[in-house]
């Protein structure tokens, strides 16, 4: 981490061992297995309040019905490839409006840095898909085999009946929930109930069983086998997002200031830490954090609980690991130095602590960015039209002399209509005196003007000539307007153009 | 280069033993599976070229060849368009312009096929070209712009060789034939400019009206309306096919260029000439 400055003492405290021999020294290293051990507290119980809303949205949403009036899906989320058409619940989004969804990506994206700069790796540590579902799959194997000591004497021991029916009971498990995730995915895409029906009964379509496949088979390998190795191997946000994190953000942190030196509970001179690796034990990528900030860390917290459990137990103080700022964990360690451990040093070290500084130039931008962006998208989402009528002229021929000597451009209107609305408008020209509009293939109302038709949720194209007669005095491009009426007059839509003329 | 495995003291890593410049490399070993994944891309590398026509003059296992697959696409499109085509192919142009379902097919499928076959002279849109070739967008036609005029124009084309019913006619070669001097044709084309009322000689134009009257009329008509017949083109309008000055004028008068066009009928489907003959006449000008 660059920001950050690392506290590296209890490694550089260990004397340096000997050189290993080459031979020694593979470039490949298969895993060290991670054996998480239960916990409880108060981030966990958080942890797994955020996984149960998160696995109840995932599976719920594409559940939830809304009725949009016949002939239209009623799923309330639904990516109609088909049609082509994005339905969110009341919304409806066209593909030339998939700005909507780009806009949502990069609110997410100054979402997740205005976060992680506030928070640190809460993103990673309790929402990502990945820890969630990785820790769902741990829990179902806690369950099944035991807990940490009981698998790590599974997979040590031999290779009897009860290896094999908990290992397989375990895979059968993990199997289901990942055909539920690969399910779940294909039913943002297509109506739930029809297309569950169809997977089992063996009658929906190759791609359906393509992409349940491709997600059931990735969330068992990522959470049933892969595991910390995404995080840490895989993913790009763990390199990255160090630029959002500063001396003020909140990091899960090892108070070394007051657990140093590590000694038994009952030793003298030694510090609060007493070196049971409870906080090694539970973590899900199987790191100390002791050893200070380090890319492999996720920030979920377990080692808080784990060690506050311990620490509860000796009488001590909890918080020797603790959701801390690195610029508090520096101003505790200035107020203790050389101090002997003891109650006097924690009292000194926890009195040079501040309130973390939330409101800072960095947070704040995120904020204008987040807030501007909101704005933006929801300026447009109030201004988007439901009806539109664009206009495209005709580049081949440029324009036409008639017989008669006068001018003619031809146009390609098309009537985009997003809402269920079919009775016909009246489509107007706005140009100089003398400009003369014959719509192809339209009807006319009673005073004689083209009455053009709107097809629900569709487009309608007519085409159109707008003529000028002989004599007229024309430069080279006229600006003309095209308007929709509805048949009280209110103006629908309407589009600018242009009647381009021979040049003077 | 040396290669001396140390022990980092901050990190308590190994190196690698590689050092450049003083910068020397902790050995973080890569994952096994991560060596395995790269050894099953060239597993998967390798059966790609066995399956797939991956080197020159090897068609793969697969049977797979790009080429097939778009000329199986092409006939199962085909296939698709094939009852409307049967209906276009039966159809006379008015009946398809009145089904809007023909219609719409035919002016999409009368596009592509005026591109491919047409636009060539007529330019892409039918915005015509200098030198002969009409623009068939405007409202001007010298053999006809009804349905039938235009689907018998595609079908037989006008002035060649290759069908008997092509459309036909000659104008004299005035001037090189020695019909006329050049001042009778001087005086002709003073008189044609006065049709559309752009004569400046208006002395030359009363004496070119007697030539007119004996020499043109029978086919450019008294006041130079044309005759869609004999393809003798409107000579009192503003649209020109080969130019609209005195000079232009006296040339063809001396010596005629008449416009060729291939008879369609033959090269290309009936279902194609009636889509085509739809298109042409939406362009603007449809009688």
């Amino acid at each position: 981490m660059s920001t950050v400055e690392a506290p590296h003492r209890a490694k550089a405290d260990r004397p340096p061992e000997a050189p290993a021999a080459a031979a020694a020294q593979p470039l490949y290293a298969s895993r060290q297995k991670v054996y998480p051990k239960r916990v409880f507290g108060v981030v966990r119980s958080v942890k797994w309040a955020v996984l149960a809303l998160c696995l109840a949205l995932y599976y719920v949403v594409p559940w939830i019905r809304w009725n949009r009036g016949p002939g239209l899906p009623d799923q309330a989320v639904l990516v109609d490839i088909e049609n082509a058409r994005l339905f969110f619940f009341w919304i409806e989004i066209w593909p030339q409006e998939i700005y909507f969804l780009t806009g949502a990506l990069i609110l997410g994206a100054f979402a997740l840095f205005a976060v992680s700069s506030l928070f640190g790796r809460l993103w990673c540590g309790f929402t990502c898909p990945q820890t969630v579902w990785t820790d769902l799959f741990m829990f179902v194997e806690r369950w099944i085999q035991g807990d940490r000591n009981a698998r790590m004497k599974l997979d040590q021991g031999p290779r009897n009946a009860n290896y094999w029916t908990r290992k397989g009971l375990t895979h059968f498990v993990w199997l289901l929930i990942a055909a539920a995730t690969g399910g779940a995915w294909v039913m943002y895409f297509v109506d739930a109930p029809t297309v569950t029906m169809q997977i089992l009964t063996g009658h929906a379509s190759v791609q359906v069983y393509f992409f349940f496949a491709l997600f059931a088979g990735f969330t068992y390998l990522l959470a049933g086998w892969a595991r910390e190795q995404v995080c840490t191997y895989m993913c790009p946000w763990p390199r990255f997002q160090a630029a959002m994190l500063d001396e003020n953000s909140l990091v899960v942190t090892y108070r070394d200031w007051r657990g140093e030196p590590r000694g038994k509970a009952k030793a003298e001179g030694v510090g609060d830490c007493v070196d049971c690796f409870a906080c090694v034990h539970v973590c899900p990528t199987g790191i100390d954090i002791r050893d200070g900030q380090q890319l492999e860390c996720i920030g979920c917290g377990l080692c808080v609980d784990a060690c506050d459990s311990v620490m509860g137990k000796l009488g001590r103080p909890k918080g020797l690991i603790a959701f801390e700022t690195l610029k508090n964990l520096a101003a505790s360690e200035a107020a203790t130095v050389g101090m002997p451990p003891g109650e006097a040093r924690y009292k000194a070290g926890m009195a040079a602590r501040h309130l973390p500084r939330f409101i800072r130039p960095r947070t704040m931008m995120y904020a204008g960015a987040i807030a501007v962006v909101s704005l933006v998208m929801l300026g447009a989402f109030l201004l988007r039209s439901t009806l539109d009528v664009t206009v495209l002229r005709d580049r081949a021929p440029l324009f036409v002399r008639l017989s008669d000597g006068g001018i003619r451009n031809g146009y390609t209107i098309k009537i985009v209509n997003k809402r269920r609305e079919d009775s016909p408008l009246v489509l107007d020209l706005q140009a100089p005196q003398g400009f003369r509009m014959v719509v192809q293939d339209a009807d006319t109302d009673p005073d004689g003007r083209p009455m053009v038709a709107r097809r629900a949720d569709g487009i309608v194209q007519y085409r159109v000539l707008v003529s000028v007669p002989p004599g007229q005095r024309l430069p080279e491009s006229t600006p003309v307007t095209f308007r929709l009426l509805e048949p009280s007059g209110r103006v629908a839509a309407r589009q600018s153009s242009t009647f381009v003329g021979p040049r003077q | 280069m040396p290669t001396k495995i140390e022990k980092d003291t901050v990190s308590g890593q190994d190196t690698t033993g590689h050092e450049w410049d003083g910068l020397k490399e902790l050995n973080t070993p890569l994952p096994k599976w991560w060596l395995y994944t790269f050894y099953a891309t060239i597993v998967w590398a390798l059966v790609w070229v066995v399956v797939y026509p991956s080197v020159p003059f090897w068609r793969g296992t697969s049977g797979w060849i790009a080429r097939e697959a778009i000329v199986g696409e092409v006939e199962a499109a085909n296939a698709r368009n094939a009852p409307m085509m049967a209906r276009l192919r039966e159809a006379t142009p008015a009946q398809i312009a009145a089904d809007p379902e023909m219609r719409a097919f035919a002016l999409a499928g009368g596009r592509v096929a005026f591109a491919n076959n047409c636009a060539g002279c007529h330019g892409a849109g039918g915005q015509g070209a200098q030198g002969g070739y009409p623009t068939l967008a405007d409202d001007d036609w010298i053999w006809g712009g009804s349905l039938e005029a235009i689907q018998q124009t595609i079908r037989h084309g006008i002035r060649n060789t290759e069908d008997d019913e092509a459309r036909t006619s000659i104008m004299p070669r005035f001037g090189a034939d020695g019909m006329l001097t050049a001042a009778q044709i001087g005086d002709v084309a003073e008189h044609v400019l006065s049709l559309s009322g752009r004569a400046t000689d208006q002395a030359a134009a009363g004496r070119g009206q007697a030539i007119f009257a004996e020499q043109c009329v029978a086919c450019h008509g008294d006041r130079g309306e044309g005759n869609r017949d004999v393809g003798a083109p409107r000579l009192s309008d503003q649209v020109w096919l080969y130019g609209n000055t005195k000079a232009q004028i006296m040339a063809i008068i001396n010596n005629p260029r008449m416009g060729v066009m291939p008879a369609w009928q033959g090269r290309l489907d009936p279902a194609v000439i009636n889509m085509l003959t739809v298109y042409v006449h939406s362009l603007g000008g449809g009688e």
